[in-house]
């Protein structure tokens, strides 16, 4: 299988961004909109290249909801843009009836997501949205992991005909997703081989994970290591053959623990095959100010909390 | 061409269907479904073009938005009768495994339905996504959409407005059911819109002002909406109606907003209105 390792670094929003711009010109229904974030979603080649099929709704998210939810009736394709506080939380009511409820082609495109939306701070930093979001009927949830994987799947959910939230973040992080990897909504991506543990990592957390398996193999541990971009519809068939073969697993996401990844996989387990399983989520807290990297230790995001989680998994196996 | 007295004769029969339907599940919302009965027969059988072979995406056909999703009864019954789906499904409102949700909804595939609604203020923003996806396409027809006045409250009808004005959304007619009664009870005391046509035109919207029980006013002022659009400005129609239109005990309060009718109510009302058409 194929070996990831870091091939740059960049932002995961920038590859919305390209994109946005690449479906513009490829398919005349996809129109865009934006609360006034315009370069905060890298929006602005698409604004440039297509100003009629743009739509600047000032800040006024639910309104930015509710018409993208009316063009699709006539055929358009809309992708809203803003931050996953303002993408979700904000506007729930609206996606719930508008979007979710009236199934309509409607794509919720969310950046700065997470803890690593940094010195803003916790009124800007939301870890509920994973969990808001896969709660209603119709929704496709995608957290993707990188550069690449973010524009591979930005092209992917423009081609599935329903509502779809699409997780992205704000600071650069390492590319590590060949350009060429195929994106398959609802289908997990298998990073690493291993028997000892499986690890299912979503978003920023996914490198993370990977340096932890490096670390874990010089530790005479093998992980497998499964990026799970698609958290609802959830693999259940990757999830379950993997932990099959490992018996103990370790979940990892920029989210909290309630409403997550861990806690769809946790549901899965339950029901189908009882497993140990650790979670490398927030407990049930809001963020803080400081820079990404300060935030994702504190917080216990990091790769030394994977390598501890694995560790701790199999003791208990 | 219809006729004022053969939409008044439609317009009846709606009624009826309507205080039928609530009756028989003891649930839904009769008097404002009454109040705006007349405007959505006018529009349907009037003013609006459209087709009951019903496709989603309405391509060069007006399309309506009923924002204040509570009045259900009202829309179903109009769009049965425009021939949308068979008047013997109107028995089905309200009951389990309908097609005919308590609110509007087209989870449930019924012809005429696009968006859902029922959770208040959002219906003005999916019409003005409409009307923007009609001028992509290049689709000269209009977009209507229906409100009541207490959903005025609702902030996110102020962001649609606000939006439509400066954006210059000239294919599209709000119309704004001016009963002035909510749940609670009067606007003015529950929390009052104040001037209303000030505000409106503050926004930057072409206001006209109808009578919305008064069918031969309905249509004419549906007609200068229509001269209107495409001018640069969004139209709104504040429209006066009663609440309970058409049955006596049910006009002047806000008690039937969401009451149904017990036996004896209903034999009352329906006696102050014939059957035209024949019941369902």
């Amino acid at each position: 299988m194929r070996t990831y390792q870091k091939i740059g670094e960049k932002d995961t929003r920038s590859g919305f961004g390209e994109a946005l711009l690449e479906l513009g010109r490829n398919n005349s229904n996809v129109v865009a909109l934006c609360a006034d974030l315009i370069g905060s979603l890298k929006m602005d080649a698409f604004v440039k290249e297509f100003p009629n099929r743009f739509f600047q709704v000032g800040i006024a998210e639910a309104n930015m909801i509710g018409i993208a939810a009316g063009l699709t009736i006539g055929g358009k394709i809309p992708f809203t843009g803003t931050f996953a506080n303002f993408s979700t939380g904000r506007v729930y009511d609206q996606i719930r009836q508008c979007v979710a409820y009236s199934n309509k082609n409607v794509k919720i495109c969310a950046s700065h997501a997470g803890i690593t939306l940094g010195e803003d701070g916790a009124t800007h930093q939301i870890m509920e949205d994973i969990g808001l979001m896969k709660m209603l009927p119709n929704m496709v949830v995608i957290n993707p992991c990188d550069f690449n994987q973010t524009k591979a799947a930005t092209m992917a959910i423009a081609e599935h005909v329903g509502p779809v939230y699409l997780r992205f973040g704000r600071p650069k992080v390492p590319v590590f997703i060949p350009e060429d990897e195929p994106f398959v909504i609802g289908k997990a991506l298998q990073l690493t081989e291993g028997k000892d543990v499986s690890i299912f990592a979503t978003g920023h957390l996914v490198w993370k994970a990977l340096e932890a398996v490096h670390i874990l193999k010089e530790k005479g541990i093998e992980a497998e290591l499964i990026n799970i971009h698609t958290i609802k519809p959830l693999d259940n068939e990757a999830i379950l053959n993997s932990v099959a073969k490992t018996h103990c697993v370790v979940t990892a996401e920029e989210h909290m623990m309630n409403g997550g990844l861990g806690d769809s996989i946790a549901q899965l387990l339950a029901r189908k095959l009882p497993t140990p399983l650790e979670m490398v989520a927030v407990d049930d807290k809001f963020g803080e100010s400081g820079t990404p990297d300060e935030l994702m230790t504190k917080f216990g995001l990091d790769t030394v909390n994977v390598v501890e989680a694995v560790l701790k998994v199999i003791g208990r196996r | 061409m219809l006729t004022n007295d053969d939409l008044k004769n439609i317009a009846t029969q709606v009624r009826r269907d309507l205080l039928r339907m609530i009756h028989a599940v003891n649930s839904g919302h009769p008097g404002g479904s009454l109040g705006c009965t007349d405007v959505i027969t006018c529009l349907y059988f009037s003013a609006m073009e459209h087709d009951p072979k019903f496709n989603m995406d309405g391509k060069d056909e007006d399309i309506f938005f009923l924002s204040n999703g509570h009045l259900s009864a009202a829309w179903y019954s109009v769009l049965a009768r425009s021939g949308y789906f068979p008047v013997s499904e109107l028995a089905s409102f309200r009951k389990l495994n309908t097609r005919l949700q308590g609110h509007p909804t087209p989870a449930e595939h019924i012809p005429g339905v696009r968006m859902a609604s029922g959770s208040l203020g959002q219906g003005m923003s999916n019409a003005i996504g409409t009307a923007l996806a009609k001028k992509l396409n290049k689709d000269t027809h209009l977009v209507y959409s229906l409100h009541g006045d207490g959903e005025l409250q609702e902030g996110q009808i102020w962001e649609a407005v606000m939006y439509a004005a400066a954006k210059k959304v000239d294919n599209l007619i709000s119309i704004i059911d001016c009963n002035g009664k909510q749940i609670d009870g009067p606007v003015d005391e529950v929390l009052s819109l104040g001037d209303l046509h000030a505000k409106f035109t503050a926004f930057g919207w072409k206001v006209l002002e109808m009578n919305g029980n008064n069918i031969p006013e309905v249509i004419d002022m549906l007609k200068i909406a229509k001269a209107n659009t495409c001018k640069g400005q969004p139209i709104v129609i504040l429209m006066k109606t009663e609440m309970g239109f058409g049955v006596d005990f049910m006009m002047g309060t806000h008690k039937w907003h969401g009451v149904a009718p017990n036996n004896q109510q209903l034999a009352d009302a329906l006696a102050q209105l014939p059957v035209t058409l024949g019941d369902y």
